[in-house]
């Protein structure tokens, strides 16, 4: 696959790195000069000095050739133009955007960027994940599709424990797909009986949320 | 008219001023508040008691662009120094806010012509300077 990483900051220079490392071809290109020296020591002809928003920059890099361009600058304004234009001027099926400032993320989505990827956002995901108290956790949004994949951890005395996924009467457009019981993971059948302290993976339409949490953990049980 | 501009820097500031005194309603957006003198600067009265508006804060803030007026904007102006900047932000203006008439300044003669096929229209001082060179330089 070819690459183009805009921007040889941490994030550019180390995701460069992992790329070739795994057989890629990359790209980087790094508009500080003091910058582009230091990884041209290491990377050589990978890299390539100038500013990735100027069209005649992209192209040297062969952006007209690539399968991925990706833009990890510290400026959003210059993440968000040079997805643009790689998508609607160069045809490139895939980007991937760093939004630095989560504020922004509403403009990524506008002007058709993404995925855009913040770090911010990523690092609440980890909370959530990692403090149970929060009860349910998101691991995959697709707003355009809309669909999201959940994760609900069955709290002591809620209506779903005991009971089998068949009889649950789960809302229209939410589905169990996953159940992790004791550090496994398994499908369950429409008898499979739910259990407290079961993780229950579900995919549902948005805003169903609260409807699975009444189910599974339901809030006077639940966080504490 | 309802005029939005956004960077008050040599062009934006003179461009306010202009756009007041032909009567319209202007309100400028930057993100340093030192930029208000450039809107003082050779008037008689300040900026605000000639009747602008001005608002301190950062042009991609959709807070920023509330508070100076993008929803009743008939005419918005983005030239910041960013070509990036302008860019987006005169998308924001045209696909959130619908504002009726986007004007974007773009330093980079490629960019602007490019984003100019897209339906943005783009100023670039760019090509006028290189354009008065060429005239220029066939007089002599």
């Amino acid at each position: 696959m070819y690459v183009v990483v805009a921007g040889g900051g941490k994030v550019g220079w180390n995701l460069a790195r992992e790329l070739i490392e795994k057989g890629n071809e990359v790209t980087l290109v790094e508009n500080n000069r003091q910058r582009y020296l230091a990884i041209e020591e290491e990377l050589e002809h990978a890299v390539q000095y100038g500013d990735a928003s100027e069209l005649w920059v992209l192209e040297r890099a062969g952006i007209q050739r690539a399968d991925l361009v990706i833009a990890v600058t510290g400026d959003d304004e210059d993440n968000l133009l040079v997805c643009q234009i790689a998508r609607e001027k160069y045809l490139c099926d895939r980007i991937i955007a760093r939004v630095n400032n989560p504020r922004n993320l509403q403009w990524f989505e506008l002007l058709g960027v993404q995925p855009a990827v913040s770090a911010t956002d990523l690092i609440l995901r980890l909370i959530e994940h990692e403090v149970p108290s929060y009860g349910l956790v998101h691991l995959l949004d697709l707003p355009a599709e809309q669909l999201e994949i959940i994760e609900v951890e069955v709290t002591p005395g809620a209506p779903a424990a005991g009971m089998a996924v068949a009889d649950l009467g789960l809302p229209e457009g939410s589905l169990v797909i996953s159940v992790l019981r004791g550090g496994n993971g398994f499908v369950p059948k429409a008898d499979t009986v739910i259990e407290e302290s079961d993780e229950v993976l579900l995919v549902l339409d948005p805003g169903l949320e609260d409807a699975i949490m009444e189910q599974f953990a339901p809030v006077a049980q639940g966080a504490s | 008219m309802f005029v939005l501009i956004v960077g008050a820097g040599r062009v934006g500031s003179q461009v306010a001023k202009a756009a007041l005194a032909s009567g319209h309603t202007v309100s400028v957006l930057d993100e340093d508040p030192l930029s208000h003198e450039r809107l003082d600067e050779g008037q008689r009265t300040t900026w605000e008691d000639s009747g602008g508006r001005f608002t301190v804060g950062h042009a991609i803030e959709v807070e920023a662009l509330l508070e100076a007026g993008i929803e009743d904007a008939d005419v918005f102006i983005a030239s910041t120094n960013g070509d990036n900047t302008n860019l987006v932000i005169a998308q924001i203006a045209q696909k959130r806010f619908e504002v009726d008439r986007v004007m974007v300044r773009v330093m980079d003669p490629a960019r602007a012509r490019w984003y100019a096929e897209q339906g943005l229209s783009t100023i670039c001082p760019t090509i006028a300077a290189i354009d008065e060179f060429k005239s220029a330089l066939e007089v002599v």
